[in-house]
């Protein structure tokens, strides 16, 4: 029928277009090659750290010190995870992080040391692993310090530097710090000591409490100001307050980007933070509830007013139909 | 003062005093319409549609919406999307409305100029209708500012900067229209009045313009047939319903519209629930911040064709070469010499050019958001930009020699 044809062509032309402007384009826009302008894939692998993006980055800039330097960061880092770790043993490790890990929200070297309270439940293994081998390189971002002594976290090698402690400490967090995890904890462990998020009146100190007098509200924005300082000072920057980034960027960036911030944006200071499949589910919620939490309505709603215009789309058919019997 | 008979119903009271049955009689059950016609004689309707939706919308969204530097961004995406009770979805309809109302402009233009329905005696419905088409592209781009995300300041920026006209260097204008050296609050109240009141009033003028620009010549038809509608009309009202070469407005052409509008709508919620980045850029919902430049500035899908006019060529060239885009659209019945109301497949060299111009948009379009970087698509840009120039030049000489379709053949 000379009408179906009609609307084949223009919906091929439609779609064409929409195949051009849309994936292709924004395919064309974000791909990054390295320099024989040869495309780099940048795919998410679960959130298990193993090295593998660290040293095909250290490859690529042809730096064979640094690419030595990662393999064999990283083979230690296997072999620490290839050790039977000791819970109760690591519970005494596991005095020496409570010093800086208190809870007592001071900034201590650029940033408030994090709360540790499920950080067997939310971190991955490996990265724990690593991260207490050497902090700049866990989170790949060892080119931002001369000596990773001067990471904030830089002193973690003078304290515990036994593989076997290593191997103890992280049993010790897998057991006994992880347990149920709800996605504002999972958040505010991983991500607040440098972002805020507005929506949710979250900032580096946390969530902002209400107050009675006007004084004591500016007394903690200033305290905020000063903490963001703080942070901007380490940083270089003050990072992004988070509120609508679940919808000013796709899943796939949100992904490989928080497994290796330095794949999608080289040179960022963001250091990887090591979740786990888990702890990124929690924090993807939690970022849907502040900046898209009409998600749910929508996908309940959407069947219903599709719906519904099919069966007005079929009446008026019909009515249609009746309406033009009787006209050739 | 007239002589008043008394009324025995509502209807009659309302014919006495604003003769509405004579009303429904001119717009509706007599204002004659081609029975030849397909789907494509919808989208008149449709757009007048998705236009009223996109005032609804707008005035749901407009009582939250608060025009400062300080507070639309969050006025947008917390008051609206977040607080208030199903403000997201008036949002993500005025959005997906937006854009989906310049891919029926674009059916409704080229189906126009596939069957030659703006030559003689229905040049004014053209001119008519592209008159709307740039109120519409100013209503989009205004209204592309309000949320004052990265791209609303980023591409307000490069559009105000158009008007510095290349090597005359009239930044004093630029800043004018901005009332600031860059996009701040005066500029954004500005834009937010044209986009709520002025232009709007515009498009509501136009469309009344546009339908009746209508009435005289009549819509066209499959084959560009000439009717006498009168004869045409006396034989339907007869009751020769076969015979008749017409149908009225209400209800059989309707009948058509509003099953095809059906189909448009499934359509369009099924982007506003499952499928809208497309027409709300994710960059947009990162906070306009004019120290941070997005690393690719593109317009809305809409407008990529004519920015890929500008792009590929030297400042001043490509100020002029944009300029002519988009003037030359208006000129399409005068550019046209064919004696022909005939569709483009029985004109001859003229379906040639007609396909041609489709590729060459949706060329142009594609190229005006892939990376400028990469030589090919430079490249090619050039080459379709300049096609498009040229377009219209042979439009003129290829239907100059066109031969007459003697009708009835």
């Amino acid at each position: 029928m000379r009408e179906l044809k009609i609307f084949a062509v223009v919906v091929f032309f439609s779609l064409l277009t929409y195949w051009l402007v849309e994936p292709y384009a924004h395919h064309q826009m974000h791909m990054k090659v390295d320099k024989d302008g040869k495309e780099i894939v940048i795919k998410s692998h679960g959130f298990t750290y193993d090295g593998t993006d660290d040293i095909a980055e250290a490859e690529r800039k042809g730096d064979a010190a640094l690419v030595t330097k990662k393999k064999a960061f990283w083979a230690d880092v296997k072999t620490v995870a290839a050790l039977k770790g000791n819970a109760a043993a690591g519970e005494t490790v596991f005095a020496n992080c409570i010093g800086c890990h208190n809870g007592a929200n001071i900034n201590m070297g650029g940033v408030i040391p994090p709360n540790l309270d499920h950080s067997g439940a939310i971190y991955d293994k490996n990265y724990l692993i690593a991260l207490i081998k050497d902090p700049a390189m866990a989170g790949n971002v060892d080119h931002k310090y001369a000596d990773t002594s001067l990471h904030p976290m830089g002193s973690i090698k003078f304290t515990v530097s036994d593989n076997q402690q290593i191997a103890d400490v992280v049993a010790y967090m897998q057991e006994k710090k992880a347990g149920e995890v709800t996605p504002k904890e999972a958040f505010t462990e991983a991500c607040v000591r440098c972002h805020a998020v507005r929506y949710t009146k979250t900032t580096q100190l946390g969530d902002t409490p209400k107050f009675k007098h006007k004084k004591d509200e500016l007394a903690h924005e200033i305290k905020v100001i000063e903490e963001q300082d703080l942070v901007k000072a380490y940083m270089g920057n003050l990072p992004p307050d988070l509120s609508m980034m679940i919808r000013a960027r796709g899943e796939h960036f949100m992904e490989t980007f928080i497994e290796n911030p330095q794949g999608q944006l080289a040179g960022t200071s963001m250091p990887r933070v090591g979740l786990n499949q888990e702890g990124y589910e929690k924090v993807k919620e939690y970022l849907t509830e502040a900046g898209d939490p009409s998600k749910k309505a929508r996908e309940q709603l959407g069947p219903w007013v599709i719906g519904f215009f099919v069966f007005f789309t079929i009446l008026a058919f019909l009515w249609k139909k009746s309406m033009w019997r009787d006209l050739h | 003062m007239a002589h008043f008979e008394k009324a025995n119903s509502l209807n009659e009271w309302m014919d006495q005093r604003i003769g509405l049955n004579t009303l429904k009689r001119v717009l509706n059950t007599e204002y004659w319409i081609p029975k030849d016609i397909n789907f494509l004689w919808a989208m008149g309707m449709v757009l007048a549609a998705t236009f009223g939706i996109l005032v609804i919308s707008g005035i749901f969204l407009l009582m939250y919406y608060k025009p400062d530097t300080n507070l639309a961004f969050d006025s947008v995406n917390y008051t609206i999307m977040a607080e208030v009770g199903y403000g997201w979805l008036w949002r993500h309809i005025h959005g997906i409305g937006a854009s989906l109302v310049f891919l029926i402009i674009y059916i409704h233009m080229f189906t126009g100029i596939y069957y030659g329905s703006y030559k003689r005696g229905r040049e004014l419905i053209w001119l008519s209708g592209m008159g709307l088409f740039v109120a519409f592209s100013a209503e989009a781009f205004s209204g592309y500012m309000l949320p004052w995300g990265q791209m609303s300041y980023w591409a307000g920026m490069v559009i105000t900067n158009l008007f510095s006209g290349g090597s005359l260097e009239a930044y004093g204008l630029v800043e004018w229209i901005r009332g600031d050296y860059v996009p701040g609050d005066a500029y954004l109240t500005r834009f937010f009045m044209l986009h709520v009141f002025l232009i709007p009033l515009v498009i509501i003028g136009l469309i009344v313009l546009h339908f009746g620009t209508l009435r005289l010549p009549h819509v066209n038809n499959q084959e560009g047939a000439e009717i006498d509608f009168e004869e045409a009309a006396d034989l339907w009202k007869a009751g020769k319903r076969k015979e008749s070469k017409v149908i009225p407005f209400s209800p059989v052409f309707l009948s058509k519209d509003v099953f095809v509008m059906g189909v448009y709508f499934i359509l369009f919620f099924y982007l506003v629930f499952y499928n809208f980045n497309f027409a709300m850029d994710p960059v947009n919902f990162d906070p306009a911040d004019g120290l941070k430049t997005p690393a690719h500035i593109y317009p809305e899908w809409y407008f990529l064709w004519s920015y890929e006019i500008l792009r590929p060529f030297s400042k001043d060239v490509g100020l002029i070469a944009f300029g002519i885009a988009q003037a030359a659209l208006f000129f399409l019945p005068f550019i046209d010499r064919s004696p022909n109301v005939a569709p483009a497949h029985k004109r001859g060299l003229f379906k040639y050019w007609f396909w041609a111009l489709i590729v060459i948009m949706i060329a142009l379009t594609a190229l005006g958001k892939l990376p400028p970087t990469d030589p090919l698509f430079a490249t090619l840009g050039l080459i379709f930009a300049v096609a498009f120039l040229f377009m219209g030049p042979i439009l003129f000489v290829i239907t100059m020699f066109e031969k007459k379709i003697e009708k009835g053949a």
